[in-house]
């Protein structure tokens, strides 16, 4: 066989992929995604919506093997009882995962062959409608060739919560989508964390039903060399709340975009984010996309990220009202807390309103620490060190306390803490 | 206690001498006031004291329990036992009073080489103080000084001083934007800490405070210096006659 230096190309590889090997029940929408792919390419920096992050690293072909991370590592929330669905190096692992026969609610994988599944008529479906008006090329991508995922059915009061865990051995890349449908009036916590890959790519489609509420909470850290580009979709009905909180530590280059569309009346949807960069290799970016489309519906975007060493952080965020979204309440903050001259923030807060009986509030902040506040700690007895970081939490907390769950809240600010004293060292 | 000398100091960013050499001992046990004019140099010696950035110690010392603390962060100042009262109390969102205070309390302690209080105790302490200064659960759950009116962040400052126990405690103009009531109730708590074993050093531009916090002894600053020392019909002469009589006096 001849070979051939070429540049890679992640779309002619997809097509390689999609054209040999039949996926069973989601091979017709992984074909759709294909094609969208192919009419849309793939993002580059000239394009606006990428305009802060470069995603030139998430589309290249070799990726250097990377350390291992274990279980162990992996779980920040070891002291919660959660049904546990383990995915290594991309694909679903029975042994590590727990029996996942729970009552009222059915798990299974994406890689389950057959042609019969409750969610062929969901999978890619969200991916799809969110490509307008902004195309998100890497997640039809994901659509079209993900490894493996978790399909989640809720049908009733779900007593655990439901744990997706990463963890890595020896592939660099890990292409994971994931589908939850939450029936009416039913609801679930979701918790996922863990270094699935190097690289990752991840989708989550979410589908609530009215009444329906999920808690999503989820943690990025431990893998220092994480190129990671996420994105969660979810379609929220009448009176049915979508919360989600996000904690990122570490990693090299994460984009996390979420796209919400609140599709029924009276329902709400918070979305909220907590980071901390190390370092001129830290690059965040929270891209959010808000769609306000029935009556009543509030929706809450809180980011924060603290920033030093030259990271940087970036805010996308977008809250859409659509005509006839009446009574609308929108609010978006998002802050950053620059520790040095170095690292930088760049925010695109955006309205977008054709209804008129709205009120939507969005502010975007950059400071340092005040060192007004940081006296007066010290003054006490507090030391420096200790100050300046009982303040990083402070300006944390606002986006820690949209976590609903106080037990799990306490495991975030208990990471943030310990991540914060080891800069110390 | 706290022994003053010569002290001499400038505005970090321009060359401005703002104490030009002030003299002052406080002993034990022993209420001192200082008062004077605008611009007299009172809150930069409070300041100057508790090691806040932005002055230039140019010449003389600070000793206390003969330990010189001019070398000393402000934390380290703070655990050797010297206390401020803040004019301005700085609001601090996010960080909840009690939080704070226990930190506070148990930096100091391990600072001193001193075993951390216990929970219980803790909080048996802060809520017996609390209620003497009318500070209410509430409050104390509340982000530090968040929210909170002139009067409830000065009740605070002396919860704060009453749980440190600090051997010198430095009060900076406590009375501003107090009520007749506020004052009153600020001023027991201070009077409840005063002891044999601590020293007080009471700022204030009127002598109304001085009503309800008997001093020993009152200075009168001016120009950055101390012009008059004596005792508290001294507090008397000012709220009768102004400064105005005593500087010409004295110039």
């Amino acid at each position: 066989m001849a070979i051939k230096q070429q540049k890679f190309d992640p779309i002619e590889d997809a097509t390689f992929q999609v054209a040999n090997k039949n996926r069973g029940w989601s091979q017709k929408a992984r074909e759709g995604a294909l094609k969208r792919l192919s009419t849309m390419g793939m993002p580059s920096r000239r394009d606006e919506y990428w305009k802060y992050t470069n995603p030139t690293e998430l589309l290249t072909e070799k990726l250097s093997v990377s350390p291992v991370v274990g279980l162990e590592d992996a779980n920040i929330f070891s002291e919660l009882d959660a049904l546990k669905i383990v995915f290594c190096d991309g694909v679903f692992n029975p042994d590590l995962s727990d029996d996942l026969a729970a009552e009222n609610i059915i798990i299974s994988r994406l890689e389950e062959n057959g042609d019969l599944h409750w969610a062929k008529n969901y999978y890619g479906l969200l991916e799809e409608k969110a490509q307008r008006p902004v195309s998100r090329s890497l997640a039809a991508l994901n659509t079209a060739i993900a490894s493996d995922g978790a399909l989640i059915h809720v049908k009733g009061k779900v007593e655990k919560p439901i744990q997706i865990l990463g963890i890595r051995n020896n592939t660099a890349e890990a292409i994971l989508h994931h589908v939850i449908k939450v029936e009416k009036d039913c609801s679930i916590t979701l918790l996922e964390s863990g270094p699935f890959a190097k690289r990752l790519n991840s989708v989550m489609e979410v589908f609530l039903d009215e009444g329906a509420s999920l808690e999503h909470i989820r943690a990025q850290g431990r893998d220092h060399d994480r190129l990671a580009v996420t994105h969660v979709f979810a379609d929220i009905k009448e009176n049915a709340k979508f919360k989600s909180f996000t904690l990122s530590a570490n990693g090299m280059l994460t984009r996390n975009e979420c796209v919400l569309t609140l599709s029924g009346d009276e329902c709400a949807a918070h979305v909220a984010g907590a980071s901390v960069g190390d370092g001129k290799s830290f690059h965040h970016d929270d891209t959010v996309f808000i769609t306000h489309d029935a009556v009543a519906c509030e929706s809450r975007q809180v980011f924060k990220k603290v920033l030093r060493n030259g990271a940087t952080g970036v805010f996308q965020g977008k809250i859409l009202v659509k005509e006839g979204a009446q009574k609308t309440d929108g609010y978006q903050i998002s802050q950053s807390l620059l520790l040095d001259e170095d690292s930088q923030f760049l925010a695109k807060p955006e309205l977008e309103i054709y209804a008129d009986d709205v009120a939507c509030s969005h502010g975007s902040t950059s400071g340092a620490i005040d060192e007004e506040a940081l006296f007066y700690l010290c003054s006490r007895g507090i030391s420096k060190n200790d100050a300046a970081d009982m303040l990083t939490l402070a300006f944390l907390a606002e986006a820690v306390e949209e976590i609903e769950n106080d037990k799990i809240a306490d495991i975030i600010v208990e990471k943030i803490s310990a991540w914060l004293s080891r800069r110390r060292n | 206690m706290l022994e003053i000398k010569d002290l001499r100091v400038n505005l970090e960013d321009e060359n401005k001498e703002i104490l030009k050499g002030v003299d002052l001992s406080v002993e034990a046990g022993k209420v001192h006031a200082i008062m004077g004019p605008n611009g007299s140099g009172k809150s930069t010696l409070s300041y100057v004291l508790s090691g806040k950035d932005g002055y230039e110690v140019v010449g003389g010392s600070v000793k206390l329990d003969g330990l010189d603390i001019l070398e000393m962060e402000p934390e380290e100042r703070a655990a050797a036992g010297l206390f401020l009262a803040f004019q301005y109390p700085v609001e601090i969102p996010g960080v909840g009073n009690m939080t704070f205070l226990r930190t506070a309390v148990n930096s100091q302690r391990k600072a001193r080489g001193e075993d951390e209080i216990s929970a219980t105790d803790f909080l048996k302490q802060v809520r017996e103080r609390a209620k003497s200064l009318q500070i209410d659960a509430e409050m104390l759950k509340r982000p530090v000084n968040v929210g909170f009116s002139g009067g409830e962040k000065k009740r605070n400052e002396i919860l704060q001083m009453a749980m440190l126990e600090p051997r010198m405690c430095i009060l900076d103009e406590t009375d501003s934007g107090l009520d007749v009531d506020a004052m009153k109730l600020v001023a027991e708590g201070v009077n409840a800490l005063r002891d044999a074993g601590r020293g007080f050093l009471v700022i204030t531009h009127y002598q109304r405070l001085l009503d309800h916090i008997k001093p020993d002894v009152v200075h009168i600053m001016a120009n950055g210096k101390i012009v008059k020392t004596g005792g508290p019909e001294l507090a008397l002469e000012v709220e009768n006659n102004g400064y105005s009589e005593i500087l010409s006096e004295v110039a």
